[in-house]
């Protein structure tokens, strides 16, 4: 389960340039990043709908100019506590597979370039969930940066469902 | 003008249109061999649809100017003779079809040998090695002529039977129209046949002209006059043509979508509307929404289609049919054009067929048999289409014997669908009903036709997912009628907006019966039978089920349970109540299908954007048609718990105990009936080997097990044991006294963690041990249970085995699990449910009869009642084994009654079951 080298998504990012930029975000204070182009759009959730006996990742379905937005919420996608305190959410939209998904973080931070170079494997010993949907980590001065893939957060998923 | 011929002309004009450019282009290039397969292709087209189309003129036509292009394909040289020669056919062919859609299909009268034989002529031509001499050229050609006679013959068996069969129909209605005309130009007499003369007479003149190819300019001149009379003819009449252009689907289904989404932004304008009074925009957006309304009916116009396109094989399939059974059977189709959507229309054909299929085979009786009832011999299959409401009604009607109430009745109670009594309260209606529960089927024999097990579920399936409803009515020896009502369209739904704990929810329409509004004091409240929610409505009784508990949503709990609304819900003959916190309006929406990840919930059809912007679930009516049956039960479990508990020892059924004493003065106690016997041996005869006590008994030797170390082993007279036998193997549980038999209900109230006694129960009052005989089995025999029982098969089998007293669970769960079944335990039927409910498998289920709440048959009933569950393997256990009580399980679904101590019967039972079904696990 750990230490998977080398992801389909990640190898499909490196193949552009040397450099990849990433759309940092915050989820549980840690510093993640999803490469831009899987990026669609960063927005604020509004009036979602619960989906009664749907998967507990699952937060809910609403409409995003006129779309139906899956929404995805992180911090339960990876085995984090729910957040406490009244803050306001963010979300970042992507598509994938021809739906439109939501992950629902905490904060959007600033968006890198970095060096496709400087991308490290997963750490041997980093917890399941997480190397799961990881797709390696950058070190930045001062913090980590855990790359998400985005095919393995969502392709999961669907997959259990399916399963 | 009927659609397949419109349809030719739009497409056979565009094609042509196409032709001719194409042909200018190849002219220039002639090495292209591109453009020239296209061409090749598209008039090779036409004659084929003109052959299907019974239009002789035309195929000829198309025949000789593919054959000459055939040439030019094998290579010969492409001449600028050649290529106007082939543009004039195509002139030629043009003006015919303008001439038939003026004459609304019918192929004008006019002769073409002229072209023909000049096309025939430059293929011919062209064939032959140029500098061969004339002479030797005629016997070939004459060969090649023989061939394509033959190759005309036998050209129809390239299409497919389906249109060869339509374009039968379509010419026999031609030919009976165009008699008369025929009769008075024998000349041109469209027959078939006259083709192939024409052929050879235009190959036998082509030969002849190939000597004076000088008169093509005349004949050229004759078409062109006639090409300026079509023109006439066309500026007269709009062409349909030219009036009709076709769309690709996928452009239209977008279009379709962005109505949709017109609709829902117009929906939200309104809402917002409705919130301000005197808004300025009120009347403007009147007018929107007109106008949306009329686009959206405009763009649902174009996915119409008549029904007559769903019902075009009928009748070769009534014909085959009625010469396959030997009856004689009329179809009327009654309102051909009516119309819905293409979508709904695919859905519609499969089931529509069979059953017509269905009335031909069962419905109609043989000639005979009518002519007995005074019938015509002829049976008559009517269907009729017509549009109510938002619906479609078509009918499938026969005058044929009827449905067979009594071999009905027969299948249900064989099925274990329903029992007799519960039989005797429906009524017919109802009854007949049960020809759309899966497997049903009252064919006597298996038909190539029907009887097959598969029939009106399937088709009831196919409708009820289209939204759509099947009833029927069926009178003795007047015949049956079926009636499907589907919606319109798909695409765009009328749902109820319902409110549950604090979210909306939209229940399609189409499945809302009626509405009822429940209150504590008022007319119609809740009542409860066992905790089941129910609704007396109109004398009749409808089971309830909370929408929030399908959904598992957490139910605050201030909240009234007996207030609110109840939507009452039909999904094919299972009427419910979803009861609802509160209902708000009814709104159009457009159903957007759901994301993947949440595709598995089937409590949802789909997902859509309300008026006021938000996203709302779409109940799937039957999802939750099929929830319903383990929801109800799950419902009454939790508050029920504690009811059973105090009533348990009424529950009990009384069972045989043998009481004894066994190292303390406390009576300890064993089920009588798993006794083999009571010995007492005398000491002497008790021997020590291998460390253990045996004694030798009936030839063999038997080994003696002490229940705990108190037991005392007395030195002289006799000791008392019971002895447990089992498949030759037997031993002897020494005690020190035996006290009594009792009859008794066996209610284990403590529990004990010590191995070999499963807990106490109050026997003739006292506190009373009871011993777990299938602990100390192994104690004597190590290989006690796996020895032969352990089949193969058995091996991988999954056993849920439901015993609501703790005795027998303890007692026979090892049983069985040493009989090599992968066991799972329940304790109730309602916990049982709820396991099978969230999706567990079993491949045979050992089920007590007498239980609380939900008794055995109640439990098998509700299985039989599951497509999932109607063929495991149900094994009854009881401890009344009256052949009234076997029939009753018998008739609720057990295919096994075994008497609760029978452990070899429940054994040989399991055995043959699973090595019977061998099939059921794969």
């Amino acid at each position: 389960m750990t230490a998977t080298s080398h992801t389909p998504g990640a190898a499909a990012n490196d193949s552009h340039s040397g450099q990849i930029q990433y759309v940092t975000v915050f989820i549980g204070g840690q510093l993640f990043g999803l490469p831009i182009h899987k990026v669609h759009d960063v927005f604020v959730p509004e009036s979602m709908t619960r989906v009664p006996l749907s998967a507990p990742e699952v937060a809910g379905v609403l409409n995003l100019r006129g779309r139906i937005v899956t929404a995805i919420n992180m911090r339960r996608r990876l085995g984090l506590p729910q957040r406490e305190g009244n803050h306001g959410i963010m979300a970042v939209g992507i598509e994938y597979r021809g739906e439109s998904y939501g992950l629902i973080i905490d904060e959007v931070g600033e968006v890198l370039n970095l060096d496709a170079a400087g991308r490290e494997a997963n750490p041997a010993n980093l917890d399941g969930r997480w190397a799961e949907i990881s797709g390696g980590v950058h070190r930045l001065s001062g913090q980590l940066m855990v790359i998400l893939d985005v095919e393995r957060v969502l392709g999961r998923m669907q997959g259990d469902m399916a399963a | 003008m009927d659609d397949l011929l419109r349809e030719f002309l739009t497409e056979t004009n565009e094609s042509l249109d196409t032709v001719d450019v194409e042909l200018v282009k190849f002219e220039q290039e002639p090495n292209n061999a591109r453009i020239l397969d296209n061409i090749f292709r598209l008039v090779h087209t036409i004659k084929g649809t003109c052959g299907f189309l019974g239009l002789p003129r035309l195929e000829a036509l198309a025949h000789a100017a593919e054959t000459l292009m055939g040439k030019f394909r094998e290579g010969t040289a492409v001449t600028e003779e050649a290529v106007s020669l082939v543009l004039q056919t195509i002139d030629r062919i043009k003006g015919i079809l303008a001439e038939l859609e003026a004459a609304e299909g019918e192929e004008p009268k006019g002769e073409d040998r002229d072209l023909i034989s000049q096309l025939e002529a430059m293929s011919m031509a062209e064939a032959a090695p140029r500098k061969e001499p004339p002479k030797k050229e005629k016997k070939e050609t004459a060969g090649t002529l023989v061939a394509q006679v033959l190759e005309r013959e036998l050209r129809p068996g390239e299409v497919s039977l389906d249109e060869l069969e339509r374009a039968f129909r379509e010419t026999a209605v031609e030919v009976e129209i165009a008699d008369e005309p025929a009769a008075a130009d024998e000349a041109s007499a469209p027959a078939p046949a006259g083709i192939d003369f024409a052929r050879v007479a235009a190959e036998i003149e082509a030969r002849m002209k190939q000597a004076a190819p000088d008169e093509k300019p005349g004949k050229g001149k004759a078409s062109a006059e006639d090409g300026e009379a079509e023109a006439e003819a066309k500026s007269e009449k709009g062409s349909v043509s030219s009036q009709s252009i076709r769309v690709n689907v996928e452009t239209l289904e977008h279009l379709m979508t962005m109505v949709s989404e017109l609709v829902l932004t117009r929906n939200q304008l309104l809402e917002i509307v409705r919130r301000h009074e005197d808004s300025e925009f009120k009347v403007p957006l009147q007018r929107l929404s007109n106008v949306t309304a009329e686009l959206q009916e405009g763009v649902m116009k174009t996915r119409m289609q008549p029904i007559g396109n769903a019902w075009q094989k009928l009748p070769r399939i009534v014909r085959d049919l009625a010469q396959e059974l030997g009856k004689q059977i009329e179809l009327e189709m009654i309102g051909a054009d009516t119309e819905l959507d293409r979508q709904v229309l695919e859905l519609i054909k499969d089931p529509l067929t069979h059953m017509v299929r269905n009335s031909a085979d069962h419905g109609l009786e043989r000639p005979e048999d009518r002519r007995k009832s005074g019938k015509t011999e002829k049976g008559t299959i009517r269907l009729a289409a017509y549009h109510e409401g938002g619906h479609i009604i078509i009918e499938i009607a026969d005058d044929g014997r009827g449905l067979n109430l009594d071999r009905i009745k027969q299948k249900i109670v064989e099925n274990g669908l329903a029992s007799e009594a519960e039989l005797e309260k429906m009524s017919e209606g109802q009854i007949y009903k049960y020809i759309f529960a899966p497997g049903f089927s009252t064919a006597a024999k298996v038909t190539s036709v029907s009887g097959r097990g598969v029939g009106m579920d399937v088709v009831r399936t196919n409708i009820e997912t289209i939204g759509g409803t099947v009833d029927l009515k069926s009178v003795q020896g007047k015949g049956t009628t079926f009636t499907i009502k589907i919606p319109l369209t798909l695409a765009i739904v009328s749902t109820l907006i319902v409110e549950s704990c604090g979210d909306r929810f939209a229940i399609p329409q189409l499945s809302v019966v009626e509405l009822v509004r429940v209150q504590n004091n008022s007319e119609h409240r809740i009542e409860r039978i066992k905790d089941t929610p129910v609704l007396r409505l109109r004398n009749k009784l409808l089971p309830l089920v909370p929408l929030a508990g399908l959904l598992k949503v957490e139910v605050s709990a201030e909240k009234s349970e007996d207030e609110g609304f109840i939507v009452v819900m039909q999904v094919g003959n299972v009427t419910f109540g979803l009861v609802v916190d509160g209902v708000f309006h009814t709104e159009e929406i457009v159903v957007k299908p759901m994301s993947k990840m949440l595709r598995h919930i089937t409590m949802f059809s789909g997902n859509t954007i309300l008026g006021d912007g938000s996203v709302i679930m779409i109940v799937d009516p039957n999802g939750v048609a099929s929830a319903i049956g383990t929801a109800v039960a799950t419902d009454t479990l939790d508050s029920h718990t504690d009811a059973d508990a105090a009533r348990g020892v009424d529950n009990d059924a009384k069972i045989s105990m043998l009481l004894f004493r066994a190292g303390s003065p406390e009576p300890k106690a064993v089920p009588l009936s798993l006794v083999t016997r009571l010995e007492e041996f005398e000491i002497e005869k008790i021997e020590h080997s291998n460390g253990r006590d045996l004694v030798q008994y009936r030839g063999s030797l038997m080994p003696l097990v002490y229940p705990n170390y108190d037991v005392r082993r007395r030195e002289e007279g006799t000791q008392p044991m019971l002895v447990f036998s089992d498949a030759g193997r037997s031993m002897g549980l020494v005690v020190d006294e035996i006290v009594d038999i009792v009859e008794e209900s066996l209610n284990i109230q403590v529990g004990s963690d010590v191995p070999g006694v499963l807990g106490s129960a109050v026997i003739k009052g006292k506190a009373t041990e009871i011993l777990d005989i299938g602990h100390y089995l192994p104690l004597a025999f190590e290989d006690w249970f796996k020895r032969k029982e352990i089949s193969s098969a058995a091996l991988t089998r999954k056993l849920l085995f439901i015993d609501d007293s703790a005795f027998f669970r303890n007692m026979l769960g090892p049983v069985m699990k040493a009989a090599g079944f992968d066991v799972t335990i329940c304790a109730s039927a309602t916990e049982a449910m709820r396991l099978l409910g969230e999706g567990a498998a079993f491949d045979v289920i050992v089920s007590d009869i007498e239980m609380p709440v939900v008794n055995g048959f109640e439990f098998a009933e509700m299985l039989r009642r599951d497509a999932r569950f109607r063929r495991t393997p149900i094994i009854a256990l009881s401890a009344l084994c009256t052949p009234a009580s076997i029939e009753r399980g018998r008739q609720s679904g057990f295919d096994e009654y075994v008497a609760k101590f029978d452990r070899p019967g429940l054994i040989a039972a399991l055995k043959e079951i699973t090595s019977a079904d061998y099939g059921i696990a794969a």
